[in-house]
């Protein structure tokens, strides 16, 4: 398998990749699959009805990685596509997605993965999805991803989603049903310029005895850009569940946080937090007492508070 | 060699008044000296640092440096002439690590061995805190120890520390007072301000400022000013209670 520059380029923003990774993967490139590999534990198999594929990760499997990353550069481009993991009984792996789009056109590109997350009992699974958009054309970067996880009893993801560049509009929908002692972590960074828009959404379903939520999102919108992050969690058990905006703004840009709570059990115990506002004048200055300039300093700042 | 020229500086209260906080003060402090600043909560002390390091512009008269006018400096060029500033309140950051910190303090990419150096100086267990990010899961003691050691990291020729002692207690003090004896050994060309109240401070000074009032009313050497202060309500004991924040 060969990557020409851009694919290399995108590879490397969204999933680290320097060439073929190793373990299980399968690398899409302008709506084809350039690179398909299966091991002795987890099996990938296209599906025959939509695009997209099936993830089976046997029971117990251990310490293994699946790299499905996706990188569109043509454009016009626009693609829906499925994604289904099926993750056995005790497994312990990492997945790492994510999605880069070149667009040096004027047509709009745009890539929908929907994907889909079964955990069986006791599984543990940490999705890594980083978005990122290139290109100097006047055409679009549209990424609409959709998440669905469901955890049965005991079973634990924890979802990094990164988005710091370069995607003009995304629509972002994530949903979880958790059995009992299921655990799910999300941590979100988003970062929009221009005249981005992103809309996040999240509903958590927290079903089971001591099961719980911790969905944080860590946001900056800058120049004439907009974000909406909605988060709902809904206890229907004794369960724990957190949520967290916490949002910088920067020139004209602007954020709507709308966090939702509902408890259906009295042992039900739910939170959120949300704060919006923009960079603190006196971190600014205690950075520039270090010697940093004020641009250096605003830097500094956000890229620790995306971290 | 820094010189404070006819200092003064002003705010705009309600009543459309003007309040002097400092009032023409003029003072000069030598390469190779420790000087401490001390005098009454709300005399201008925390301000005069301010007006040295640029945070607040003053009202009227100049600052030289070495020489140099740097009254019209912004902070970030009197920190790369070498100015440095401990700040009473430290800041807090959600994402930056104690290391990203010395790193950016010290302008350079610090190993973790040299940042941890400078983290024992001021008594933290270095491989603790060094991946710890400063917020607020930090103690007050703890966060004025890494703002400490920030300062150290710099190496800078001018440092000021407003109200070191302010918000630690006395297992930190101790330390503190280690730290700056240590500094006052190495302080070669070099000069240190320290705006305090505490006895045990004063007593490593070259000399001591008293400001009150917006004004110097005394100055001189340790030997001659320290006797007027003993029994004054500007001494703080550190054993008798610590010195109120002061915010002005």
């Amino acid at each position: 398998m060969k990557f020409d520059e851009i694919q290399l380029r995108l590879l490397d923003e969204i999933a680290d990749l320097h060439g073929v990774p190793e373990g299980a993967y399968n690398i899409r490139s302008d709506s084809q699959a350039i690179g398909r590999r299966s091991t002795e534990h987890i099996v990938i198999t296209p599906k025959k009805e939509v695009s997209g594929i099936d993830i089976e990760i046997m029971p117990n499997t251990k310490n293994e990685s699946v790299h499905i990353p996706v990188v569109l550069t043509q454009s016009g481009l626009k693609e829906v596509v499925y994604n289904d993991f099926y993750v056995g009984e005790g497994a312990d792996v990492l997945i790492v997605a994510g999605c880069g789009i070149d667009n040096c056109g004027t047509a709009d590109s745009q890539h929908d993965g929907v994907h889909r997350f079964f955990l069986k009992k006791g599984a543990k699974v940490r999705y890594v999805e980083k978005h990122y958009g290139s290109g100097s054309g006047a055409g679009k970067r549209i990424l609409n991803p959709v998440t669905e996880a469901y955890l049965e009893e005991g079973a634990e993801m924890t979802m990094e989603m990164v988005q710091i560049k370069g995607v003009d509009d995304t629509v972002r929908k994530t949903i979880a049903t958790l059995k009992e002692n299921a655990k799910l972590v999300v941590r979100e960074r988003l970062m929009t310029h221009g005249v981005q828009n992103a809309v996040s959404t999240y509903e958590v379903v927290l079903d089971g005895k001591d099961a719980s939520a911790d969905v944080v999102s860590r946001s900056v919108a800058r120049d004439e850009s907009f974000q909406k992050f909605d988060a709902k969690i809904v206890g229907n058990a004794p369960c724990h569940g957190h949520t967290e905006c916490d949002s910088i703004i920067m020139d004209n840009g602007r954020i709507l946080a709308v966090p939702g709570l509902q408890a259906n059990n009295v042992d039900a115990s739910l939170f959120h937090e949300a704060a919006i506002g923009k960079i603190a004048g006196e971190q600014l200055v205690k950075l520039m007492t270090l010697g940093l300039t004020e641009q250096e300093a605003e830097e500094q700042i956000i890229n620790g508070f995306l971290r | 060699m820094l010189e404070l020229k006819n200092l003064s500086f002003s705010v705009s209260e309600e009543n459309s008044k003007e309040k002097e906080i400092v009032k023409d003060v003029s003072l000069t402090i030598d390469d190779g000296k420790l000087v401490v600043i001390t005098g009454p909560n709300g005399g201008g002390k925390s301000t005069l640092a301010k007006l040295i390091m640029g945070i607040e512009k003053p009202t009227s008269g100049k600052i030289f440096y070495n020489g140099e006018d740097i009254t019209d400096l912004s902070v970030t060029e009197r920190a790369k002439k070498g100015i440095s500033f401990a700040f009473q309140q430290p800041v807090k950051f959600k994402g930056l690590k104690v290391l990203d910190l010395l790193r950016i303090a010290s302008g350079k990419n610090l190993s973790v061995g040299d940042a941890c150096t400078y983290l024992s100086s001021v008594g933290l267990c270095a491989r603790d805190y060094i991946d710890r990010e400063l917020n607020a899961s930090l103690s007050g003691g703890e966060l004025k120890r890494i703002e400490i050691a920030q300062v150290l990291s710099r190496g800078t020729k001018l440092s000021i520390f407003d109200e070191p002692e302010a918000g630690i207690d006395l297992w930190s003090f101790n330390n503190l007072i280690k730290v700056f004896e240590g500094m006052r050994r190495d302080i070669n060309d070099g000069s240190i301000i320290i705006i305090s109240h505490q006895e045990r401070i004063l007593n490593i000074a070259d000399e001591i400022v008293v400001i009150n009032g917006g004004t110097v009313e005394r100055k001189g050497a340790k030997e001659e000013i320290m006797p007027t202060l003993l029994g004054s309500s500007t001494l703080v004991n550190f054993c008798t209670g610590a010195a109120k924040e002061e915010n002005v």
